[in-house]
């Protein structure tokens, strides 16, 4: 059973969009399986559109297929009309490299980047023919594991996954790999045994290792069942990025993708400190890749895939220290063809510095430009760390359209903690003020305000806080949409509510809320982040089924003390300092970014023996770099420490 | 944006029409991916490819009728307009058949003249096809037989959003069943091949519209074009050869 293709070309004469499931891609590789060599399927658990652009996978599989006692392929969840086609037929869950039935890997890894792909993921493990409860598998059974943002709380997870690898891939991966071929050379006896060494790799956490206790609704704690098992398992972080140039040969896809251009990650890590952002508080530190290499990456990588645009990628692309001279030295690149090249900036900084850039690299087109305010009012932005003055977005703006653009889309967050309708009422107003700068441009202007509704995170700050109930976000949705309603030149955008709520059940959930998913997955809830197939009756139906209350696992605010269903796992980050800093949030007060300023001990560097990698010792120029202050000479002026209620105390 | 002033040719040296293969997975690739595929790919291939003016500038690339996804070729093409003069041409192939994927071969590459060449999309007026049937084949000839002394075939189909019932029957220029073992090697066994010649002009005849009226029951297993052509004076020609030929005159479309 080395490959279904045979028996899986006839279905795709059926589907729709059967290019999704051939590979063939620019950068696929042709792994060599042997005895010798742990098998690999690393899965994305949404479509292939959606999954293939993501560097994560991409980068493991090279990483992995460079090992001689390694051999990788890729899997995307296929989508209802083959998977209807698979059941029938009982063809399993396959690679698209070659066509290998997932029930001949010796791992299926999963990419968990949002809660609402979790019954994706126990449908994925189905598939593959292998029981979705870990307790139901055998021996010869592949693992199943997984990775990813959302592994920072793995528990609504832990009755499916049987291990999951906590921050940073790159190294992990090889660890695990030795542990696993340890085992497939000794005949693959005692599944239990792997995964008990898997517990003793740093980062690698097994939920069946550990026991998790109840006092009614209350989780008393998660601890380890046996005494060389790790009490406490800490995330893996890469030192520096410059030793990991990945993905070497990044796959261009023969159909169209989500994300359809080269990447480059200029750097990992986010110290900006915007409270509601778990991706910016679990990847810490800043660690940039050297400007040179970002820049060979670049010239190599649209060589090699032929692509015409290249996004620089990173939490907040323009805070590179040398962002200018790669833009400069991209564009004006002669020994390479690079005319019609266009570069792009995911998550722009609010400033007129970044908007600077944007046009020169943008040469040609001026389709739109997207912001990130998150929140109408100053005193809301004090309250999430999101510090840019009005001053900065409307000077953003004016130099947006003044360049050209005519077209804004502003990002922003309702369901904040202390929100009240007039900081909701501010995200109108922000986009109206916004029109009104653009109309002295052109008339065409228009501004897109697009809200989503708030979820707290684990390792964060907000994390004690109690969400919006659906009600009251679909109260301010509605609040915004009669007020937008009015403004001529403003559209409105938002999430599905009822959306929010999903997510933050498998958010801050535990161990229990594993029922739940596998409830809806039973029902046929799969692609719940597809709005056709979301469906909020099933969820709250399984959550009643299962005796668990919406108010427990998300309305109610959290106590100090409280015992989190992350709390046996850590992203470096104490505990006290983001309580400290919820305190700081709740008082309005601001924290500036530790890149340019002394540490505050957050303990993401300091526990782990690692330090922010930054070519710049002073903040880029323009706006308020997010600290309310005037930084518009950049370099001239290192930030300026404001008092912070911690310290005073 | 240059407004109506544009001249289409701006910045084009010459035109290269080039012939392609798509064969094996690729085959479930679409039309419109494998326009993608061919711009990344003459990128890669560091062919300097025309690009039209305006705000989103474009590679100048003209294909030929879409090829159904699923459906393989043996002869597809594509004209290349191209910016700079000094190209091996006959080196094209070599140099793009690695840039492009697994499936895709360019067998050839030939200058258009500079003036009166018409698209491929209007100048093709018939394609071969086989078409591989899981079926017994003394019942596909007899239908074979069926269509061809038929008088007229009439089917509906949409479009623009209206039925149109209309004769295909002039559109059937031949078919025949084929017992080449050539194919019989290639294909999945069990299978009767057999070729057809259909009108492309004034509207295509598509294989799966002609298969359909006749064999519901039919199981299509596998579809390729093998040629493409283009009428001229009475006689077929391919394609490839209308660098050297005079101007085809449309109205010698068979019909």
């Amino acid at each position: 059973m080395d490959s279904v293709w045979a028996q899986l070309e006839p279905l795709l004469e059926r589907v729709q969009k059967p290019a999704r499931y051939i590979g063939c891609e620019d950068g696929a590789q042709t792994p060599q399986h042997h005895d010798g060599a742990v098998s690999w399927l690393l899965t994305y658990p949404d479509t292939y559109e959606v999954g293939l652009p993501n560097q994560g996978l991409q980068i493991l599989y090279e990483i992995l297929n460079e090992r001689p006692d390694a051999a990788a392929e890729r899997s995307y969840a296929p989508w209802i009309d083959l998977e209807a086609e698979l059941r029938a037929t009982g063809v399993p869950l396959f690679s698209v490299d070659t066509h290998r039935p997932a029930p001949a890997f010796d791992i299926i890894a999963f990419n968990l980047s949002s809660e609402l792909v979790y019954t994706n993921l126990i449908n994925c493990i189905d598939l593959a023919h292998v029981p979705v409860r870990c307790e139901d598998r055998k021996d010869h059974h592949p693992l199943i594991g997984a990775g990813g943002h959302c592994t920072f709380n793995p528990e609504p997870m832990a009755d499916f996954v049987d291990f999951f690898a906590l921050g940073d891939g790159e190294e992990v991966v090889s660890d695990i790999n030795v542990v696993v071929n340890e085992w497939k050379q000794a005949g693959k006896q005692d599944r239990q045994a792997v995964l008990r060494a898997l517990s003793k790799v740093p980062g690698v956490y097994v939920p069946a290792m550990y026991e998790a206790h109840f006092d009614g609704q209350k989780l008393m704690a998660i601890e380890p069942r046996f005494p060389d098992v790790p009490e406490i398992v800490e995330k893996r972080t890469v030192a520096d990025l410059a030793e990991w140039p990945y993905p070497k040969h990044q796959l261009v896809p023969l159909t169209e993708v989500v994300h359809d251009r080269l990447s480059v990650e200029v750097f990992r890590g986010c110290t900006r400190g915007c409270r509601f952002c778990q991706a910016g508080m679990i990847t810490r530190p800043v660690r940039e890749r050297p400007a040179d290499q970002v820049r060979t990456m670049i010239q190599e990588g649209v060589r090699r895939t032929g692509y015409d645009e290249v996004a620089l990628t990173s939490l907040s692309t323009a805070d590179f220290s040398g962002i200018s001279n790669v833009v400069a030295a991209t564009m004006d690149d002669e020994s390479s063809d690079m005319g019609n090249l266009s570069v792009s900036l995911p998550s722009l900084r609010v400033d007129a510095f970044t908007v600077g850039i944007a046009a020169e690299l943008q040469r040609g087109r001026r389709s739109g430009l997207t912001f990130a305010p998150e929140a109408g009012t100053w005193r809301m932005r004090q309250v999430i760390n999101k510090l840019i003055t009005e001053e900065d977005l409307y000077n953003s703006v004016e130099s947006a359209f003044s360049q050209g653009w005519r077209r804004m889309k502003l990002y922003f967050l309702t369901g904040l903690p202390t929100e009240t309708d007039e900081d909701t009422l501010g995200i109108a107003e922000l986009g109206r003020n916004c029109v009104k700068i653009g109309k002295k441009y052109t008339s065409g202007a228009s501004v897109t305000v697009s809200v989503g509704g708030y979820v707290p995170k684990p390792f964060t700050p907000f994390q004690w806080f109690g969400q919006n109930t659906v009600e009251e976000l679909t109260r301010k949705v509605h609040l915004l949409k009669d007020d937008v309603r009015k403004s001529k030149g403003v559209q409105m955008k938002w999430h599905d509510p009822e959306a929010s709520i999903v997510e933050a059940i498998a958010s801050r959930g535990d161990r229990r809320i594993g029922r739940v998913i596998e409830h809806v997955w039973r029902a046929g809830g799969t692609f719940q982040e597809w709005s056709e197939k979301f469906d909020y009756n099933r969820w709250t139906e399984a959550m009643a089924a299962n005796g668990l209350e919406l108010e427990w696992y998300t309305y109610r605010h959290r106590q100090e003390d409280e015992v989190f269903a992350w709390d046996h796992l850590s992203a470096g980050l104490h505990k006290d300092f983001l309580w400290q800093d919820w305190q700081d949030a709740l008082h309005h007060l601001g924290l500036e970014d530790c890149r340019w300023t002394p540490c505050y001990d957050c303990g993401a560097c300091t526990g782990y023996g690692i330090e922010h990698v930054v070519a710049s010792a002073t903040p880029p120029a323009g706006g308020s770099q997010g600290t309310g202050q005037d930084l518009s000479t950049g370099h001239e002026i290192p930030v300026l420490l404001l008092p912070r209620a911690g310290a005073s105390q | 944006m240059s407004g109506a002033a544009a001249n289409p040719n701006e910045g084009v040296a010459f035109k290269v029409r080039i012939v392609y293969s798509k064969l094996g997975k690729v085959r479930f690739t679409s039309h419109r991916d494998m326009a993608r595929i061919w711009e990344r790919s003459l990128r890669k291939a560091g062919v300097p490819i025309a690009y039209s003016q305006g705000f989103s500038p474009r590679a100048k690339l003209s294909f030929g009728l879409a090829l159904p996804t699923t459906f393989e070729s043996a002869a597809e093409y594509v004209d290349l307009s191209l910016a700079v003069r000094s190209i091996d041409v006959a080196g094209l192939p070599k140099l793009l058949t690695p840039a492009l994927p697994v499936g895709v071969e360019v067998f050839d590459a030939a200058v258009l003249p500079d003036r009166g060449v018409i698209s491929l999309q209007q100048a093709v007026t018939s394609t071969t096809w086989m078409l591989s049937l899981a079926a017994e084949s003394s019942v596909v000839a007899s239908w074979i037989g069926s269509v061809l002394d038929a008088p007229e075939i009439e089917i509906t189909r949409e479009r623009k959003g209206k039925s149109i019932t209309e004769d295909v029957r002039p559109a059937v220029l031949s078919l025949e069943l084929c017992d080449d073992p050539a194919h019989a090697e290639e294909f999945p066994p069990g299978t009767v091949h057999l070729i057809a010649e259909l009108a492309t002009q004034p509207r295509a005849l598509r294989p799966n519209e002609l298969l359909g009226v006749f064999s519901p029951e039919w199981t299509f297993v596998r579809g390729r074009r093998l040629h493409q052509w283009i009428a001229s004076d009475g006689a077929r020609v391919d394609p490839m050869s209308i660098g050297a030929a005079p101007t085809p005159h449309r109205e010698l479309c068979a019909s």
